[in-house]
């Protein structure tokens, strides 16, 4: 029987198990992720209904800084085709009970770090620069929804950085093995849904914004 | 049972309602919206009760004839009858669509924003903790803790706070709206009869929330005109000063000692600077943050500094004086 | 130095010490509540020392991640904070009575009493009994060993908890929010109540919110990936389907709330201005959020509500359930379009009649769904065999009252009747309307229909049906009177009144209030009076009601793995049609190894770091919200390196218990149901009167 019940990229029945067991694991979190994605759209319509409200102060024209913007968009772009690059890696090359794991894992991971690393740092460089400009999140309405809103996504990158150091340091542990597959299946996913909320962010936050 | 017990509740508060004089709700209505309304309620309970009479009557029915020891027919099997199964979705089927028309009827024509026929007495009501603020801005007067429209003529309100949110309500006229600060929104009635009757903020505001009421009168045309004469001659005057002192938290009379009025009663202003309503709203856009002790309301609130813009807020869809046609959900 | 230790902390905040200050009426209760907060506290702690169940307590209960035992965690808080919510309803329907010209309490003591009263109620009472029923009943009925996510069940155990721990701590230090259990801005925001009360409301809903939506995921996932072979969806008990809805529901309510929170934490916080009046905040924003949680969350409560009613109309009308297919769609027609109708919370703020006609008749459409299932309980009842039980007794309550509560509702879905009873007490006659015959007369008859199978005796019939009566009396008498007050324009929320003519009725409400205080008290009695005599009402084979469903095939109390063999499912009602097929215990001459997840501390540590957050952000104590947040984020990063504990239990020890409930069942001679409420009714039905057709 071919068990793929949720979208995206299976481990395959190669895998024998930890196929099987990663089938409600990944499930349950891709239902995660829907909630998750609620979660953004009420901020991104919060956002939506405050894009105005500037109350005076300098707004998206006077604050996006696109060059930067770009940099960061394509860091996270990169990130996610190493984060790709990774998963393919695990189903292919940890296939057989091979006692110690192919390097290419873990230097697409670390890759994928750098990457991620960068985004935030611009990011976080960006809001900076926004803040000392002044216009800190108190300043208006519209001040308070873009920090919140892309402040939210700042924070899912740093939760999946650090998440990627601790997978980084277990990926050697024989008694994880197979946990360790399933996590890194969820956190890719993870991944390249935080890439799919940035894009919207950068279409609906700074392309509209700037238009 | 239940149902005997909630029109036995219903009637006792009817019969309560009646004997309480003056009325003030909108089964004893003083106006056209709210005898719309109360139309409307009986209408609603009307239909609904085509739904809901069969579980009344049959509940008890299956109940004793099918209980075990009746030994009645049974069939444990059956799980589906397609004759009742018609019942069962077009009873209510037909009942909604019932009421959604007569829904969308209802909505559309007793719309709160919707100007009624005549020339209307113009009222700005500000929200206050806790009373209102009533400014009739053609006649050139302001009442607190009052409310006196003239029978026959329709009113126009537009109303905001100067505090949290609230709602406003006259029960007797109109159905309730809410007023918000730097916002507006808009009230139309109309008095077809004399009477007195009493309006609410509905809104949960503070301690003095239940003491936020006033009374509402209806009266003739010509008492009216002599009333706001006479409010017109009174020694207060609504400067930004006096202003500021009513938005001191606080009922009635405290109010009243902080403006030095005289009487317990309903506070009488006169001369309210012409754009006084468009400036409270204005407070809340000057692009800068507000410190507590200028907000009405907060518990650092200070009347001494709190001071309103000079320039009132630009209001599209408003007449010169307000109260004009206005768009829903209007942020100024 | 003293404020970075302390914060906003100081001796001020004790509660308790209010009536030593100044011994009025409204210190009094104030400082009795948290005295009886207190004092509670101590006795329990008493009584797990002197009775030494300390261990058993961490051992059998905290540390357990059984979804049977979480389930009776979630109950038993429900049951907790529902003495505390009735003791406060009561004790603002007393004010109230005597509030002509301004009543015993101060106005912001009551502020507090019906905002604590709404949030508990809504999420601390509702939400775990609806849970902790789910969490008992869905595995056993889709022939489950456990959830798909056992340990995370554990923790959003802990997140609610968290939350009510929060609750009961706002009553003994500092105070709760006045702002009501809406919360709304800018009334909440940090300009008009600077104190500790909405934060309360903030870090409790915060926490115990992630709970819920991790609650709801974990059932979504277990009701589609761990249903027994054969156990299609269309073959799943109602009360499965319910459950399954609500998951979903929770999964996409649940954010808008976590983000109205947090949005308000931030303005509170951190001085942003999302619902502030200056700077371009707009409180609309958070009627929308807050809203669009708060309508699904109607149905979040009541669809497994109606999925109890589903279960107990079949089991005690001894008949298949009428309209399976209905009640499935018209549930899913339920949940759909609960998603569409947030805006008749706000008819009053100002929008176009073309919108709030619009969520009107959405509003509406819902009556269709539910007027159906209604009808399909009636129908299933007709042409049965139906015995006057407690669950029944409470259906019937159900049926009469909530079909008022359905009346009102439809009125306040008209835009133009809204405008006038909006915020009277009119509409707080209604949510109760809907929500106790509804939800709570559910979740009461629930207790009495799957008592047995969780403890393994029956509740007290006579006793039981007193409670309900009580229950059904005690409503109306209370709740009724609110619909003629709010009809007579009595705004909800008023500490006092001026009007001479709400007294009457609001001194009938507060007897009927007593009324049901003496319900809930006869609940307790029952659990009590039961737990005596339980020998005498045990029923240890598990199948008291002549069950129609795979819960009722296994003894009671199920061993912790469910089922010994997971039992093969061919159609809807799979036990009853098992009966009928022929010996359901039949001796079994195979068994398996059966691996089950181990006994985690990871839930307790999740509860002691969260609440430690919350109260610490709650008092500006930074350093030790960060010492928290640091701790609670260690456990789970450390945790990761240990492998995922099992315990795999032998084939001898699944196949020994599994024989010898066997063969008592096949021992014991079975009861009719004209014997079920005797004590000869030892958990076996025998054939009864299936020959009639």
């Amino acid at each position: 029987m071919t068990m793929q019940l949720y979208p995206g990229l299976n481990l395959g029945e190669a895998h024998g198990p930890d196929h099987a067991k990663s089938e409600t694991f990944v499930f349950g979190f891709w239902v995660f992720l829907m909630s998750d994605l609620v979660l953004f759209g009420m901020l991104f319509g919060t956002y939506v209904v405050m894009r105005d409200a500037t109350a005076g102060g300098p707004g998206p024209k006077e604050l996006f800084d696109l060059g930067s913007v770009a940099l960061q968009t394509a860091a996270l772009l990169l990130s996610s085709l190493t984060c790709g690059m990774a998963s393919l890696a695990l189903k292919y090359d940890h296939v057989s009970d091979a006692p110690v794991p192919p390097r290419s894992l873990g230097r697409w991971l670390a890759l994928t770090f750098f990457f991620g690393a960068v985004f935030l740092a611009l990011e976080i460089r960006d809001f900076v620069e926004m803040f000392a400009a002044g216009s800190p999140p108190m300043r208006s309405a519209w001040m308070s929804s873009f920090t919140a809103l892309v402040g939210l996504h700042g924070l899912h990158i740093t939760v999946g950085l650090i998440w990627i150091l601790v997978l980084i340091n277990q990926i050697g542990m024989q008694s994880l093995r197979g946990v360790i597959k399933q996590r890194l299946m969820v956190w890719a996913l993870y991944w390249h849904f935080l890439d799919i909320i940035w894009i919207g962010i950068f279409s609906v936050v700074f392309l509209g914004g700037l238009l | 049972m239940g149902l005997v017990l909630f029109f036995a509740f219903t009637a006792s508060s009817f019969a309560a309602d009646t004997l309480a004089q003056p009325s003030h709700t909108f089964l004893s209505p003083l106006g056209p919206i709210a005898e719309h309304q109360r139309d409307h309620f009986f209408r609603v309970i009307a239909w609904t009760s085509i739904a809901i009479l069969p579980v009344f009557l049959f509940t008890p029915i299956i109940l004793i004839r099918y209980r075990r020891s009746a030994r009645a027919t049974y069939r444990p099997h059956s799980a589906y009858n397609p004759k009742l199964e018609v019942f069962i979705w077009g009873v209510p089927i037909v009942i909604v669509i019932a009421l959604a028309a007569q829904l969308w009827t209802a909505t559309h024509r007793l719309d709160p924003y919707k100007p009624l026929p005549g020339d209307p007495v113009c009222v700005q009501a500000v929200g206050l903790d806790w009373k209102w603020l009533f400014i009739f801005p053609n006649e050139g007067i302001a009442t607190v803790g009052e409310l006196v429209v003239p029978v026959g003529r329709p009113v126009a309100m537009e109303l905001t706070t100067d505090t949290v949110m609230q709602s406003f309500r006259i029960s007797a006229l109109a159905g309730q709206i809410y007023a918000m600060p730097g916002m507006r929104t808009a009230l139309h009635f109309k008095a077809s009869e004399e009477g007195e009757t009493r309006g609410e903020n509905t809104q949960y505001n503070g301690d003095g929330f239940p003491e936020q009421r006033f009374p509402v009168r209806a009266v003739p045309k010509a008492d009216w005109l002599d009333w706001v004469q006479a409010v017109r001659e009174s020694d207060l005057s609504l400067t930004d000063a006096t202003y500021a002192r009513i938005g001191i938290r606080g009922d009635l009379s405290t109010t009243g000692k902080a403006i030095g009025s005289e009487t317990d009663g309903p506070i009488h202003l006169s001369a309210p600077s012409p754009d006084l309503f468009g400036r409270i709203m204005a407070r809340y856009h000057t692009g800068a943050a507000l410190d507590p002790s200028h907000q009405p309301g907060s518990d650092t609130y200070d009347p001494e500094r709190s001071q309103l813009p000079e320039e009132p807020m630009v209001m599209h869809g408003a007449g010169a004086a307000g109260c004009g046609p206005m768009e829903h959900a209007d942020h100024g | 130095m003293a404020d970075a230790l302390f914060g906003r902390l100081s001796v001020d905040s004790l509660a308790v010490l209010h009536v030593f200050e100044d011994a009025t009426i409204n210190n009094m209760v104030d400082s009795g509540a948290a005295g009886l907060v207190i004092v509670g506290s101590v006795a329990a702690i008493l009584v797990l020392k002197v009775f030494r169940l300390w261990t058993p307590l961490f051992r059998d209960w905290l540390f357990s991640v059984d979804h049977k035992r979480i389930g009776v965690m979630y109950m038993a808080l429900a049951l907790v904070m529902l003495a505390r919510g009735v003791i406060e309803g009561v004790v603002m329907r007393w004010n109230q009575s005597a509030a002509l010209g301004g009543g015993p309490l101060d106005p912001d003591h009551f502020g507090q009493l019906f905002s604590t009263h709404g949030t508990i109620m809504i999420f601390f009472v509702a939400m775990p009994f609806i849970f902790g029923l789910m969490n008992f009943v869905v595995p056993l009925q889709i022939g489950a060993r456990d959830m798909a996510f056992p340990v995370l069940n554990q923790i959003s155990l802990a997140l609610t908890a968290t939350g009510a721990a929060l609750l009961m701590i706002s009553l003994v230090v500092g105070e709760f929010t006045t702002g009501g259990w809406t919360a709304y801005p800018p009334y909440t925001g940090a300009v008009f109540s600077p104190g500790v009360g909405p934060d309360y409301w903030i870090w409790a809903i915060l926490l115990s919110g992630v709970g819920s939506t991790l609650t709801g995921l974990n059932f979504a996932v277990t009701i589609y990936k761990e249903r027994a072979p054969g156990m299609t969806l269309m073959r799943m008990p109602l009360f499965c389907w319910t459950a399954l809805v609500t998951s979903i529901l929770v999964v996409f309510a649940l954010p808008p709330l976590t983000a109205a929170a947090a949005l308000q934490a931030l303005d509170r916080y951190l001085d942003f201005h999302f619902f502030t009046n200056d700077l371009g905040g707009n409180m609309m924003v958070y009627a929308n959020l807050f809203w669009m949680f708060g309508h699904p969350e109607v149905y979040i409560l009541i669809l497994p509500a109606f999925g109890v009613y589903s279960e107990i109309s079949a089991t005690f009308a001894a008949k298949r359930l009428y309209g399976y297919e209905t009640l499935v769609g018209a549930t899913l027609c339920i949940a759909v379009i609960s998603f569409m109708v947030w805006v008749h919370h706000f008819f009053t703020m100002g929008q176009s009649a073309t919108i709030n006609a619009a969520f009107g008749i959405a509003t509406l459409l819902i009556a269709i769904p539910t007027g159906v299932k209604i009808y399909d309980w009636m129908a299933t009842l007709n042409l049965g065999r139906i015995r006057m039980t407690v669950p029944i007794v409470y259906m019937t309550g159900f049926f009469f009252l909530f079909v008022i509560g359905g009346l009102s509702g439809i009125m306040l879905a008209n835009p133009s009747i809204d405008f006038q009873v909006h915020n009277s007490l009119f509409l707080v006659g209604h949510f109760h309307n809907v929500i106790i015959p509804g939800v709570l007369f559910g979740i009461l008859a629930a207790i009495h229909y799957w008592f047995p199978k969780v403890f393994g005796f029956r509740l007290h019939e006579g006793l039981g049906k007193l409670a309900a009566v009580l229950w059904i009396v005690g409503f109306s008498v209370t709740f009724f009177p609110l619909y003629g007050l709010g009809l007579m324009g009595m705004p909800r929320r008023s500490a006092s009144f001026q009007d001479p003519s709400y007294e009457p009725l609001m001194q009938v409400a507060f007897y009927g209030s007593l009324i049901i205080l003496l319900a809930l008290t006869t609940v307790v009695l029952t659990i009590v009076v039961s737990i005596v005599y339980r020998r005498h009402l045990a029923t240890p084979l598990g199948d008291p009601w002549d069950g129609r469903t795979l819960e009722w095939w296994t003894s009671a109390p199920p061993p912790p793995w469910n089922f010994a063999v997971r039992p093969q499912v061919t159609g809807v009602d799979a036990f009853a049609a098992a009966k009928e097929r022929g010996d359901v215990y039949a001796p079994l001459d195979h068994y398996e190894p059966i691996t089950m997840p181990a006994k985690t501390s990871i839930g307790f540590v999740v509860l002691v770091t969260t609440t430690l957050l919350g109260f610490a952000m709650v008092w500006w104590l930074w350093w030790l919200a960060i010492v928290a947040l640091a701790l609670l984020v260690g456990a789970i990063v450390v945790g990761s390196f240990y492998p995922p504990t099992e315990i795999t239990i032998p084939a001898d020890d699944v196949a020994r218990e599994d024989r010898k409930w066997r063969e008592s069942a096949r021992q014991d001679r079975g009861v009719t149901r004209d014997e079920e409420i005797s004590a000869l009714n030892h958990g076996r039905a025998a054939p009864d009167m299936v020959a009639a057709e």
